[in-house]
């Protein structure tokens, strides 16, 4: 079962680096936000998936928990954010 | 037997995780860039947290059991809070007056502001 | 239904004579005791550890949050209509399930099909709720938006959802069946 977990592992891996496009090249902020805001639901399937590799499942899923929590509060804060700032148009393509 | 179940759900999770990465990159625009972001993500999240937590369960003991119950916490707390995330960008891109990308560029029925 | 009642409690904009006076709740009701119950099983399921000593942190803890909480989360508790009311949630919950499963293959097969730009046509609806209970529209609006396809922009007070939808499809399955079942949960 631990290459199956494993080959899991990898391939979330390349999911998430194609969303880091997104957030990456995003024409705006808020499509960037969506980009990091899904690369942090798969970072908690990862991290059970790291649990269950390592054979230390009921240590990771306290990570994932916590670090569910934080992805959602990230995200609420990041959009509040963001509401009152003029930085969500298309971005001048300076420099 | 539970091991082909397990993988068969994780493949079909990471499936629904693929279409939600894939549909960020092509859909046009921002409000369209949302449903795949927001929904296939949490499907294929409680695919394979389910898939990983049966496997857990598996083992038979208090620590396995009690980490399997965590493991569908989880999937509760990300099933409610998905959605409001997902309408606290929504919200932001409202207010800052981004126009929803339209097929026919005649815009849409209801004006935004109403 | 007692929408109107409810109408006149939650809506700040009634005019003041009409507004109920709240029931005052004891310190030690109903409510302070789900609140203890459900934070008390959760610290255990996260603790995992069940001798005295941790069991006797978490009554200590628990009956603190609960005491400062409770009455914020549970203004008008009622034993047998709160009862009711999460038994019909719990029955809602397979069939909300089913329908995102449903829907998420339709969205699946238009993210990979490769003329998907001819296929999508997205557009803003709005409709006019009867739900008016604040936390029967906080189900809707989550359950709308976990309904791919469509996604909540705004829902006002007065019960107005603003919904963005992906195609032609989504559009038309609005507000539909999942508004009489949120419904049928708040209905007494």
């Amino acid at each position: 079962m631990d290459i199956v977990f494993l080959s899991a592992a990898v391939f979330l891996a390349l999911v998430m680096a194609l969303t880091l496009y997104r957030a990456i090249a995003g024409p705006t902020v808020l499509d960037r936000m969506i980009g990091v805001n899904a690369i942090g639901s798969k970072t908690t399937a990862m991290l059970v998936l790291i649990g269950l590799i390592y054979h230390k499942v009921d240590m990771f899923v306290d990570i994932a928990i916590a670090y569910a929590c934080l992805n959602f509060i990230a995200v609420l804060a990041a959009s509040r954010y963001f509401q009152k700032k003029k930085g969500l148009y298309d971005e001048p393509q300076e420099e | 037997m539970l091991d082909i179940l397990v993988t068969l759900l994780l493949i079909l999770g990471l499936v629904f995780f693929l279409g939600g990465s894939i549909g960020i990159l092509r859909y046009p625009d921002f409000y369209s860039r949302l449903h795949p972001a927001g929904k296939l993500d949490s499907l294929g999240l409680l695919l394979t947290m389910s898939a990983m937590a049966l496997y857990t369960v598996g083992q038979w003991n208090l620590g396995a059991v009690l980490a399997a119950v965590k493991i569908m916490l989880i999937v509760v707390f990300v099933f409610i809070t998905s959605p409001t995330a997902t309408h606290a960008i929504v919200d932001a891109g409202v207010r800052a007056g981004m126009r929803p990308w339209t097929r026919s560029k005649e815009g849409s029925e209801h004006d935004l502001a109403a | 239904m007692n929408d109107s009642s409810q109408m006149e409690t939650t809506c700040a904009s009634s005019p003041p004579g009409s507004v109920k006076e709240p029931v005052k709740s004891r310190r030690f009701g109903l409510a302070f005791w789900l609140t203890f119950a459900i934070s008390m099983a959760t610290w255990m399921v996260l603790s995992g550890l069940f001798d005295v000593f941790h069991l006797t942190l978490g009554v200590i803890g628990c009956a603190i949050v609960a005491d400062l909480n409770a009455r914020a989360m549970w203004p008008d508790v009622k034993l047998g209509h709160t009862l009711r009311q999460w038994r019909r949630f719990v029955a809602y919950v397979p069939w909300l399930l089913w329908q995102v499963w449903l829907a998420n293959l339709h969205l699946l097969r238009l993210t990979f099909h490769p003329r998907m730009m001819q296929l999508i046509n997205p557009r803003i609806v709005s409709f006019k709720s009867r739900i008016h209970n604040q936390m029967g529209m906080f189900i809707l609006a989550n359950s709308i938006t976990l309904t791919p396809g469509t996604v909540t922009v705004f829902a006002s007070v007065m019960g107005r959802f603003t919904v963005h939808a992906i195609d032609d499809a989504s559009a038309r399955a609005l507000p539909g069946e999942m508004e009489d079942r949120v419904a049928k949960i708040f209905e007494d």
